[in-house]
């Protein structure tokens, strides 16, 4: 698909805050927004593969009675009308949850993620779940159990992982926003990879509830957009402590679309760590150039080196295969729909079930997590890289005391071809420029900054703990330099 | 390997075994890298948001998820008991 092809494609929606205004003021109804969405996703959707499924019946039930409370001069809420789309590891009425897995096919949502939850309250209609790598195990949904998404630049390359489905149904126009997890860069890659903005807020500032756990300790939900200023939006809509999971933190009290931050003064640090070997050529001077339009703009660039950043993979795949192997062990044939049948006893179900729902990423990692956690095995591995994780943590944190943000490519080459990483250590490698951010649980941001080769590339914008609106406030700024 | 697959669960054949061998010595082969790297007094890190103990009073509420529903979705039931297979 030729670059200004795709450009048109992603410029189907208006802003959040237009079509909110036009349902408002019944220029436009709710069920008009379902249609379009449902038929750029009937004519696109074979092609690319972004979307698993639709929830035609409930969203066009759900439209109607927005449409009705509009008629009857109700307020509706802020995203009204908004149609959007939900990674399908997000539990969502309407159709299955399968988290692209054999092992959850069939399942259906007894409740909803409180993040979708929170935005059909303020009137958002969730469309269609996307298509990601099967639990979020990979980094191009080339592990999803059922198809690969294609990237919209070049369908013979992956759109990136884990929430590729979510990324490419943004850069397609399918919906103006898709919700997507990052647990060691799933929403920022794929970003990246699909010229969108993708943004991994802080730990614990958006419910984990009703999303299925990869790492309880990194996981995050965020917001795929093609603008700062609609990826805010959602944002503050998501945000905020939830009664459901005791690891969400108070969100900030001055909304995140109040992006208001100056460049003029601003201390932005160049990573060392992020431009060296296995990092493309071309990405690190694109992303350089992106840069230079910080610093033309006012901010003061300067290098700074973050030695431990370069264990940030070993220490990501050590702790991550740990806390998954934990969360995937509720999947033992007894719960879940997928079962095997006929099995002679408990243990037999146990290990048939599991051996056959899941894939060969899920088991691999669930060996790795448990061999790191067995005894003789945990100090060495499990214990060592949480206390690497530490040093990772203060150098971000005495980073942040002299800058205010931290900034660097998101993904080492722009999207790879379907079957070149087929290596999983060369899959794994993929990650190394996101998991950092992943571990010390700060807001890091994926900003299209330009193109190599045609395909796009993306910024990667890093803060302190907490620091949401100043990330998405300099996103916003180089969104305006590379327009 | 076996015994790995044995705690979690897994029945892995012998073309699995044999492939998940070589992958793993070559992944754990790249954490070996972390054996090197000093961490004197420093403390793990299980979470990072700092949070401690957060409570709620134990008062039910009513939820959308009720019994009824997650009992449908069982592979097997028997009323409202989940009915698995012998385990002795």
């Amino acid at each position: 698909m030729a670059l200004s092809n795709i450009k048109s494609h992603s410029t189907a929606w208006p802003s959040i805050e237009d079509i909110v205004s036009s349902v408002r003021k019944g220029e436009i109804t709710a069920s008009d927004n379902v249609t379009k969405a449902l038929d750029i996703i009937a004519k696109l959707n074979p092609t690319y593969q972004a979307v698993l499924l639709t929830l035609d019946e409930r969203a066009k039930k759900r439209a109607l009675e927005i449409d009705k409370k509009i008629k009857a001069g109700e307020d509706v809420g802020r995203l009204a009308g908004v149609p959007f789309i939900a990674k399908d590891n997000m539990l969502v009425f309407g159709g299955e949850t399968t988290a692209a897995s054999n092992m959850l096919k069939g399942f259906v949502a007894p409740y909803q993620a409180t993040a979708v939850d929170r935005l059909e309250a303020e009137g958002a209609i969730c469309v269609a779940k996307a298509n990601l790598d099967a639990f979020a195990h990979g980094a191009s949904t080339e592990n999803s159990d059922f198809c690969v998404t294609k990237n919209p630049y070049d369908v013979e390359r992956v759109a990136g992982g884990s929430s590729g489905g979510s990324a490419a149904c943004v850069a397609l126009g399918f919906v103006p926003f898709a919700l997507g997890t990052d647990t060691g860069g799933s929403i920022r890659q794929p970003a990246s990879f699909c010229g969108v903005v993708g943004h991994k807020p802080t730990y614990g500032l958006v419910s984990r509830s009703g999303v299925v756990a990869m790492a309880s300790s990194t996981d995050v939900i965020g917001a795929l957009t093609t603008s700062l200023k609609d990826n805010a939006l959602v944002l503050d809509v998501i945000s905020g402590r939830d009664e459901l999971d005791g690891t969400t933190i108070e969100r900030d009290s001055i909304p995140y679309t109040q992006l208001d931050t100056q460049l003029k003064g601003l201390k932005v640090g160049i990573v060392s760590e992020y431009f060296g070997e296995g990092v493309q050529v071309e990405v690190g001077s694109t992303v350089l150039s992106a840069i230079e339009g910080l610093r033309a703009g006012g901010a003061e660039v300067e290098h700074v080196s973050l030695p431990s950043l370069l264990h940030g993979l070993a220490v990501y795949y050590i702790v991550v295969p740990a806390e998954l192997s934990s969360n995937l062990s509720r999947h033992d044939g007894q719960r879940y729909p997928y079962s095997t049948p006929n099995t002679d006893s408990l243990e037999q179900s146990y290990t048939q079930s599991r051996s056959q729902g899941f894939g060969a990423e899920a088991k691999r990692r669930i060996i790795i997590g448990t061999h790191v956690l067995s005894s003789g095995y945990y100090d060495a591995y499990y214990k060592k890289a949480q206390t690497v994780r530490t040093k990772i943590v203060q150098e971000f944190e005495a980073a942040f005391e002299k800058f205010d943000v931290l900034v660097g490519p998101v993904s080492p080459t722009p999207a790879f071809k379907i079957g070149e990483n087929a290596d999983p250590i060369a899959m794994y490698l993929q990650d190394v420029l996101s998991v950092s951010a992943s571990l010390a649980g700060i807001p890091a941001l994926s900003v299209p900054c330009g193109y190599v080769d045609g395909l796009p590339v993306g910024l990667q914008i890093m803060s302190r703990f907490g620091a949401d609106r100043l990330v998405l406030s300099v996103g916003q700024h180089v969104e305006g330099l590379v327009a | 390997m076996l015994k790995l697959a044995r705690l979690s669960r897994l029945s892995l054949s012998d073309a699995e075994i044999t492939q998940y061998q070589k992958e793993l010595s070559e992944i754990f082969g790249y954490f070996d890298r972390l054996a090197s790297v000093d961490v004197k007094e420093l403390e793990p890190t299980y979470q990072v948001s700092k949070l401690v103990n957060v409570m709620r009073e134990d008062i039910p509420k009513p939820q959308v998820a009720n019994p009824d529903t997650l009992l449908e979705q069982l592979p097997k039931r028997d009323g409202r008991y989940i009915k698995v297979g012998r385990m002795i």
